[in-house]
C-alpha cells in the first residue's frame, strides 16, 4: 500500500472542479428534509422524551438527519458514481495502466467520497449550531462520527457495486435504503417499535449511526457507543476489502 | 544475442472459460526494437499485450517483462511501460491537458514535473491548441494522438501499442506513424498490434502472424515475404467467369503458384514482368492486369487464409 491512491482523489478534485454545481447540490438535501419534517412535522409533533430527558421534536430529529444524509452521500458517491465510472467512463482502466492498483481504485474513490460527505456533514453541522439544536459539548464528534458512518456506507455501497450489471440494478440500492432511512429510529425513538422489530433494527447500520449522532448531540453519552462505532468501522474495512478484491477481478480478466 | 529481452514470454497461455485465447505463445523482444503481433481479430493479440502489460493475469507459461513477473511486480513493471489500449480510455470529464496531467501524478510525478511534460508531449502530437477543450470534442484521432501523448509522460523504456491507427482517417494515421517513428528513433522500444499491412510494414523490424492464439509465422517484414510468399504478384481480372476459367489452363504454365479468387487471378512469381509479357503474346485477354511486388498482405492472407473469422 502506497500514497499513490491520493492520486485518485486529485482526479476526482480535478473533475468536480468543473461541475460545483453538482457539488453545491449536496448540501440541498438534508437541509431540505430538516426544514419540512423538523420544523413543519416537528409543530404537530411537539416534543420527545429521549434518555429521560425531554426535547424538541426538531432536537430529536436532526442528529439522525445528519446520519442519513452521511449515508447517503457515501452511497450515491460508491454505487452510481462508481459504477459509471468503472463500468462506461473508462477511467479506470487508464489508472490501472499506471502502477496503481485496484485496491488504490478503490481506497482513492472512498476517500474522495469520505472527503465530500465531511464538507457536507460540517456544513450541516453548523446549521444545527445555528438554529441552537446542538446541546451538548460531546458534539465536537458529530462531524467525525459522521465521517466513520460515510466510511461504512462507502465501502459497502462501493463492494455492492462490484456485483451490479447494469443501472436497472440500482433499484435494489433504494430498496435498502429507504426503510433504513426510515426505520432506523431516524423519526421516533426505537422504544416505540414492538420488541421483536426492536432487535432487528438495533442490527441494522444506519440504526448505529442515528444512535451515534443522536447521543453526542444530545449529550446522552454511554459506552455502548463504542459498539456501535465498531460495527462501522468492521463494516467500513470489510467492503473495502471485498471491493478492493472484486474490482481486481472485474477490471483484469 | 547477448543483450536480455525487455519481454520473454514463453508457453505463455491465457483462457477465457473454456476457450483459449492465447496458445503456448513464445515470443522474445530486445530492446531498440519495434516488433509487431499480426493477425486477424480474435487471434490472441489484445490477450497477450494485456498480459505484457500487467493488467491480466496469465494462465499459464513464464513471462517476464522489464527483468520482473508480472504476477508479482506488476506495479513496478507499469511504471516503466507506456500504455495505449485498442480503445481509448481517456477520462472524459477531463480537459485534454488534464488527462495528460493526472496520468503523469498516477505515476508519482511531481506537478511541476507533469506540467513539463504535458506540454512538450502536447506539442509532440500537436494537441496544443486543444489543450483546454473537453476530450469528448475531439476526433478520433485527436483522442488517439492524446492516447499516445498521455502514454509517454512516465518517459517510458518499452511502449505497447494496441491497434494504434484503427478507425483513423489517411491524415491522422500517417501523423501517428510519424510521431511513432520519432519515438523509435529517440531509442524507445515499440510493441504494437495490427491488423494494417502497411502499418507493420512501416514500422516494425520484426512481427509475429498470430492465428488462433498461436504464431505461424515470424521474421522482419521482408523476410516473411520472401519465404511465404513470392518476389511479385500478377493480378489478372477477366471479363467474367467463363473467361476467368477458359484463361486457367493457359496461367497454370506462368508463376510458382495462382490462387483463383471469384473476381481475379493472383499468380506469385519471382519476375511478373517477363510473366505478363509471355501471357500477353499468345495468351489469355484479361479485363485488367497489374504486376506488383508482394506484400506482408499476401503472406498475411496465404497464412491466415481468406475467410472471415470473428
Amino acid at each position: 500500500m502506497s500514497a499513490l491512491f491520493l492520486h485518485v482523489v486529485e482526479r476526482d478534485f480535478l473533475a468536480y472542479k468543473r461541475m460545483w454545481l453538482v457539488f453545491l447540490s449536496g448540501f440541498a438535501e438534508p437541509v431540505f428534509f430538516l426544514l419540512s419534517i423538523g420544523v413543519g412535522v416537528g409543530e404537530l409533533v411537539g416534543d420527545v422524551h429521549v434518555g429521560g430527558e425531554t426535547v424538541s421534536y426538531q432536537a430529536f430529529v436532526a442528529p439522525a438527519l445528519l446520519a442519513v444524509s452521511a449515508m447517503n452521500g457515501a452511497v450515491f458517491d460508491t454505487t452510481f458514481n462508481f459504477f459509471f465510472k468503472y463500468k462506461y467512463s473508462k477511467s479506470f482502466d487508464a489508472m490501472l495502466a499506471t502502477p496503481l492498483g485496484p485496491t488504490d481504485v478503490a481506497m482513492g474513490e472512498l476517500t474522495w467520497a469520505l472527503l465530500r460527505g465531511t464538507i457536507y456533514s460540517t456544513a450541516f453541522f453548523a446549521l444545527l449550531l445555528a438554529f441552537g439544536l446542538v446541546a451538548s459539548p460531546w458534539a465536537v464528534l458529530a462531524v467525525p462520527v459522521a465521517m466513520l458512518i460515510g466510511f461504512a456506507f462507502a465501502g459497502a455501497g462501493m463492494a455492492a457495486t462490484t456485483w451490479m450489471r447494469s443501472f436497472v440494478d440500482f433499484d435494489y440500492v433504494g430498496i435498502v435504503l429507504i426503510p433504513l432511512f426510515l426505520f432506523s429510529a431516524t423519526f421516533f425513538p426505537i422504544s416505540e417499535y414492538p420488541t421483536g422489530l426492536q432487535i432487528v433494527v438495533r442490527c441494522t447500520p444506519l440504526y448505529q449511526g442515528v444512535a451515534l449522532e443522536r447521543s453526542l448531540i444530545l449529550g446522552d453519552v454511554s459506552w455502548a457507543l463504542l459498539g456501535h462505532a465498531c460495527y462501522l468501522a468492521v463494516m467500513g474495512v470489510v467492503g473495502l476489502w471485498v471491493a478492493g478484491r472484486r474490482l481486481g477481478r472485474l477490471l483484469q480478466p | 544475442m547477448s543483450e536480455t529481452p525487455l519481454i520473454d514470454a514463453r508457453g505463455l497461455v491465457k483462457r477465457f472459460g473454456d476457450f483459449t485465447a492465447v496458445d503456448h505463445l513464445d515470443v522474445q523482444v530486445q530492446p531498440g526494437e519495434a516488433f509487431g503481433f499480426l493477425g486477424p481479430n480474435g487471434a490472441g493479440k489484445t490477450s497477450t499485450m494485456r498480459m505484457i502489460a500487467c493488467v491480466s493475469q496469465r494462465d499459464g507459461g513464464a513471462l517476464s517483462v522489464l527483468g520482473m513477473d508480472p504476477a508479482t511486480e506488476g506495479s513496478a513493471i507499469r511504471a516503466r511501460l507506456g500504455v495505449v489500449p485498442q480503445d481509448d480510455t481517456l477520462d472524459l470529464e477531463l480537459t485534454v491537458r488534464d488527462n495528460v496531467l493526472i496520468y503523469g501524478r498516477y505515476f508519482g510525478l511531481s506537478r511541476a514535473e507533469t506540467r513539463r511534460r504535458a506540454d512538450e508531449l502536447l506539442e509532440f502530437v500537436q494537441l496544443t491548441d486543444r489543450r483546454d477543450d473537453r476530450v469528448d470534442a475531439l476526433s478520433g484521432g485527436m483522442r488517439r494522438r492524446l492516447t499516445i501523448a498521455r502514454s509517454l509522460v512516465n518517459q517510458p523504456e518499452l511502449v505497447l501499442l494496441d491497434e494504434p491507427t484503427t478507425g483513423l482517417d489517411p491524415q491522422a494515421r500517417h501523423l501517428v506513424w510519424e510521431r511513432l517513428y520519432r519515438l523509435k528513433r529517440s531509442g524507445a522500444t515499440l510493441v504494437l498490434t495490427t491488423h494494417y499491412m502497411d502499418e507493420a510494414e512501416q514500422l516494425c523490424d520484426r512481427l509475429v502472424i498470430m492465428d488462433g492464439g498461436r504464431i505461424v509465422a515470424e521474421g522482419s517484414p521482408r523476410a516473411l515475404i520472401d519465404r511465404h510468399s513470392t518476389r511479385d504478384v500478377v493480378e489478372l481480372r477477366f471479363a467474367d467467369e467463363h473467361a476467368q476459367h477458359a484463361a486457367l489452363a493457359r496461367l497454370e504454365q506462368v508463376g510458382e503458384r495462382r490462387e483463383v479468387l471469384p473476381d481475379r487471378v493472383l499468380v506469385y512469381t519471382a519476375d511478373g514482368d517477363a510473366d505478363v509479357e509471355r501471357l500477353t503474346s499468345d495468351g489469355p485477354h484479361p479485363e485488367s492486369l497489374l504486376v506488383r511486388r508482394s506484400t506482408l498482405e499476401d503472406v498475411f492472407l496465404t497464412l491466415t487464409g481468406r475467410s472471415l473469422e470473428e
